[in-house]
Order: C-alpha cells, then structure tokens, then sequence
C-alpha cells in the first residue's frame, strides 16, 4: 500500500511539475528567437538561436539599471518588513493586550485597498514628502502590503511553538533580546524563510505603485518592460528575454531559504 | 491567532508600534483622500461640490457593476475550489529532503517571481493556435480553441493562467505547515494503527490550518483585485466575459475621469473584500477551535 501512495504522489508530482514549467518553457524558448520567428511560425527549439535579447538588455543601461533599482528597494523593503514583523507577531502570538484581535485584523485589511484609485493619492503623499523616485518611497510604499504579510505568516508559525519555551529561558536568566535571537528565532526559521520569500516576491513583481512613484531614477525593471509595448507593436522577443531575467533573483532567493522551509522548526528537538 | 488563553499585558503595544507606523505611514492618508472624494463632486482642481452619498448611490444602482461584481464571484469562488485542495496535494506530494525537495521548491515557486504582465504576455502567445506550445496542442487534440473568440475559453484560460500562477503559494505554505509536524505524531499515530486518510483528516490538515487559513485568505483577496492578467491577456474580452471587478474600476477611475464614483466604488469595492475575508476568518476560527475542543473530549 505504502509503495502505491508513494507512486501515485510522484506521479502527480512529475505532473504538476510539468504543468509549472511549460508556460516558462515557453517563455525561455521565445527569448532565444526573433521577434520574426516567434510571429512567423510554430517551433518547439528555436531555428535560428539568438542570444540578441539578452545582450540588449544586459548591455543597454537604461534596462539593466532597472533590476538594479528594483533589487534596491526590494531588498531595503524586505529587510524592513521583517524586522518590524518579527517583534509584533511575538506579541501577537504571546499575549493579549487592548484591541489585539482588531489590530491584527486591521494589518491584513491594508492589502485589500483596490490600487486604482488609491495611486493619486500615493503619488500626491509622496510627493508632499519630498521621497518621489527614490528608492526608499517604493520600499516604504511597499511595506503595505508587506508587513501585514510578514506579521500573519510568522505569527502563524510563532503559535505553534509551546509557551513553555519562553517561560525556561526566563528563567534560566536569558534576557528577552537575547532569548528572542539566541532561542526563539531558530526554532522558527521556516517561518522566517517562507515570510522573507513571500515579502522579496510580493515586492519584487508590483507594478502600479512602483511605477507611479519613480521616474528615472529608482525606475524598478517590472516598469522598464512596459516599454517593449509601443506603437510600433509588442517586442516579444525582448520582453520574454527581460522575463526569463527577472525570475533569476527570486530563484536565488527561494535556493538559500530553502533549507530553512524543508527543515522546518526542530519542535521535536528541543 | 489562537484560541488559547494568553497572559495580559498591556506593554505588547510597544512591540507592534513599529509595525503601526510603518503601515499607517502608507495607509491612513491615502484612505482619507479617497474618502474626501468619494463625497464631492470634482469638477476641477479649485472647483469642488459636496454630494454626500450621491456618488454611492449611483453606483450602487449601476447595472454594470452587478455584472461585473457576479463575474468576480464566480471567478473568485472558482480559483478558491481549485487551487486549495490542488495547493495542500501540492504540499502533500512535494518530497521532504534531498536534492528533489531543493529543486522541487525552486521549481514550484517560479511561476510567483515573474511580474503579472510578463505572465499575461506569455499565456498570450502561450494559447495562440499559430504560434503557441498550448494552443496549438489543444488544436491538434482537435479542439476548437481560441480565447480571443468563445467567451468560455477566454474564461478557462484567464483561470488555468491563474491556477498555474498561485496554486505554488497555497503549496509553498502547506510545506512549509507540514514540515513543521514533529516526528512524534506520525509515530504516535502509526502505533495508533491509523490509515494515511486519517493521519491526514487529524493530524496533517489541523497542524496546517494555520497557514492555509493565511493562503486562503491571500488568495481571495487577491483573485478579487486581478487586474494585470486578464488586462493584458484578453483585454476583459471578447464582450466583458472577462472584464473583472478591478478592471471595470480602473476604466472609470482612468478612463472616464470620474474621480468621485471611482473613489466610491472603490470604498464599496474595499467593504466587499472586507466583509468576505471577515466571514471566511471568522468561519475558519470557529472551525479551528471547535477541532481543538473535539480533541479534548
């Protein structure tokens, strides 16, 4: 029976596999041809292999700069949202205190703001500020959405750990920064891995407040590709180029939390 | 948050100030703009009326919302039923340690890094008969397919690109919600004689209620406020059978100028997500500690 189940897992597993890797198959396949090829006819390997798409945008600063400024504000943004996070799930999940559940509530209800309507308003605040295409205004702007994110995931896994680990550790005379890094934090390392990705990725791929609050200098690279849209028609080739690209980082990202996720918290361990 | 009783102590506040200002900062006076709006009627810069709840009411009556808000409904409840049960066999399936959970992980959690018009752009080609490795495979299958024509494949296909783009998020949050089961369940429930069904029905789903509750929840806010997907895939066509909740805003926040009923709707548009994600929550609580209370008996 057992070896059954494990069969039929792998083989939903090969499958879904496939299934998450055809449309970038695609996409992969698209970015080594020209835009003549992929408009002319079907082929499953490009005929005349060009690497023309890549050396564009690797080569012209205008494109390469916008991953740049997007790792930029990604990064200051995700740093961020973690570290305001972490002590505020603690509370959460630790203790009850005036209008906690509302709070909590709260937090999640400012990543259901439709983005329409709220980008004048956006750009107006920032403006007033003075932060206008910078780095930081995207960062900060990003910490929306991010935060509440950050704070539900880790108050999630932070509930999961026994109570009577805090109380031990107080008493055996740690102090609270120091039981919070030293014991708290690796026991909920797949929590912290899954909310870090999560933030990095949600940051990574939004388009309408970045777009609205940078021009030239903080421009991140989701709004440089808007460009292969033009009149002249779309630059297919380009824009499947840039997209192969922006995977890249995020795939680096999810390698190193990786055995942070897999591993998991060693709650059996303790 | 769970049920379980904690201490009291008021000083927790500090811990979450941070967090406060940090979310205020962007929240409060974008909210209080639109609120200012979604009451007056804006005929320019220097020139305002105040209308009071004028601009709810006709929107409220607009026939086109209805559509629109039914469409979103289907849509959204739609990817809710696939993608959840898809997401925890997901998380089921994907191995435990090794080289192949390293490359399953990477693998899976692709589809979340590309930027929403780059994968509209790519399911665009990706379903074109002539051109595109899915439409072309349907069409040799013999199946008349094209989502720039029928309605319903436009639909499918708006969907499918969603179920391949986020069901890696509910799957990436099981796994990372079953890894974190101590070994000494299993073992409890393995001398316990128990089938894989039941260690699944009472071990494996209510350890990852916690983070399916936030996957859940994600989802449906996020399946409400789809924009750029369908935007550049099927451009909310053929007719409207894919003109959704966002997109419909966007065309009179946009398009048509209207500051004042846009704001509106997006308040009312605001309120609905609100309310859904407050049942659902509310719901998923009540049942998470109603589990717990039937353990103890």
């Amino acid at each position: 029976m057992n070896k059954g189940k494990f069969q039929k897992r792998s083989i939903f597993m090969v499958a879904y596999i496939v299934f998450a890797l055809l449309p970038i198959y695609w996409m992969i396949n698209m970015s080594f041809k020209t835009n003549t090829e992929i408009l002319a006819s079907f082929s499953l390997l490009p005929t005349h292999f060009t690497w023309a798409n890549y050396k564009l945008i690797l080569t012209d600063s205008s494109w390469y700069m916008g991953y740049v400024n997007s790792l930029i504000y990604v990064g200051i943004n995700t740093v961020i949202s973690l570290t305001v996070a972490l002590p505020a799930a603690y509370a959460f999940s630790r203790y009850s205190f005036l209008g906690d559940k509302h709070v909590f509530f709260w937090l999640l209800t400012n990543r259901m703001t439709p983005p329409a309507v709220f980008l004048l308003p956006f750009f107006q605040l920032y403006t007033t500020v003075g932060l206008m295409d910078t780095h930081i205004a995207v960062a900060l702007a990003h910490l929306l959405f991010n935060v509440p994110l950050a704070v539900w995931i880790l108050e999630g896994f932070m509930s999961g750990i026994p109570r009577e680990i805090d109380e031990t550790a107080y008493i055996d005379g740690y102090s609270f920064p120091k039981f919070f890094v030293r014991i708290f934090l690796p026991l909920i390392k797949a929590g912290v891995g899954v909310a870090a990705f999560f933030c990095f990725m949600f940051s990574w791929v939004e388009l309408l407040l970045a777009r609205t609050l940078t021009s030239v200098d903080a421009k991140p690279i989701v709004s440089t590709m808007t460009r292969t849209v033009s009149a002249s028609g779309m630059d297919w080739a380009t824009l499947a180029a840039a997209g192969v690209l922006t995977i890249v980082p995020g795939a680096i990202v999810i390698w190193f939390v990786r055995n942070y996720i897999a591993k998991g918290f060693a709650m059996g361990r303790v | 948050m769970s049920a379980t009783i904690k201490p009291v102590n008021q000083k927790a506040w500090f811990l979450i100030l941070p967090v406060l200002i940090c979310v205020a900062f962007s929240a409060i006076m974008p909210l209080m703009t639109v609120i200012n709006y979604s009451v007056q009627d804006i005929i320019s810069p220097t020139q305002k009326v105040f209308v009071g709840t004028e601009w709810f009411a006709s929107v409220m009556r607009d026939e086109e919302l209805h559509g629109a808000l039914l469409r979103q409904l289907l849509f959204s409840l739609s990817v809710l039923v696939v993608e959840l049960p898809l997401g925890i066999l997901l998380a089921l399936a994907m191995p435990a340690e090794g080289w192949k959970s390293s490359a399953t992980l990477v693998i899976v959690s692709l589809s979340l890094l590309i930027p929403w018009n780059v994968v509209g752009t790519i399911w665009q080609i990706f379903g074109r008969a002539d051109i595109g490795l899915m439409g072309y495979g349907l069409h040799a299958l013999g199946i008349d397919y094209s989502y720039t024509g029928n309605p319903l494949h436009a639909w499918l296909t708006v969907l499918l690109m969603d179920v391949w783009h986020w069901t890696p998020l509910i799957g990436l949050l099981g796994y990372a919600g079953l890894r974190s089961i101590p070994d000494a369940y299993y073992q409890a429930a393995s001398i316990d004689g128990a089938s894989k069904a039941a260690v699944f029905w009472y071990v494996q789903l209510p350890k990852m209620r916690g983070v399916l509750m936030i996957g859940v929840l994600l989802r449906l806010m996020d399946s409400f406020m789809i924009y750029t997907e369908p935007f550049v895939l099927t451009g909310g066509g053929p007719g409207n059978s894919t003109t959704f909740l966002s997109q419909f805003l966007t065309q009179k926040a946009v398009g048509q100028f209207d500051l004042g009923p846009a704001a509106a709707f997006s308040l009312i548009y605001f309120l609905i997500i609100l309310l859904m994600c407050f049942i659902l929550y509310n719901w998923m609580q009540r049942v998470g500690t109603q589990e717990k209370e039937g353990a103890h008996e």
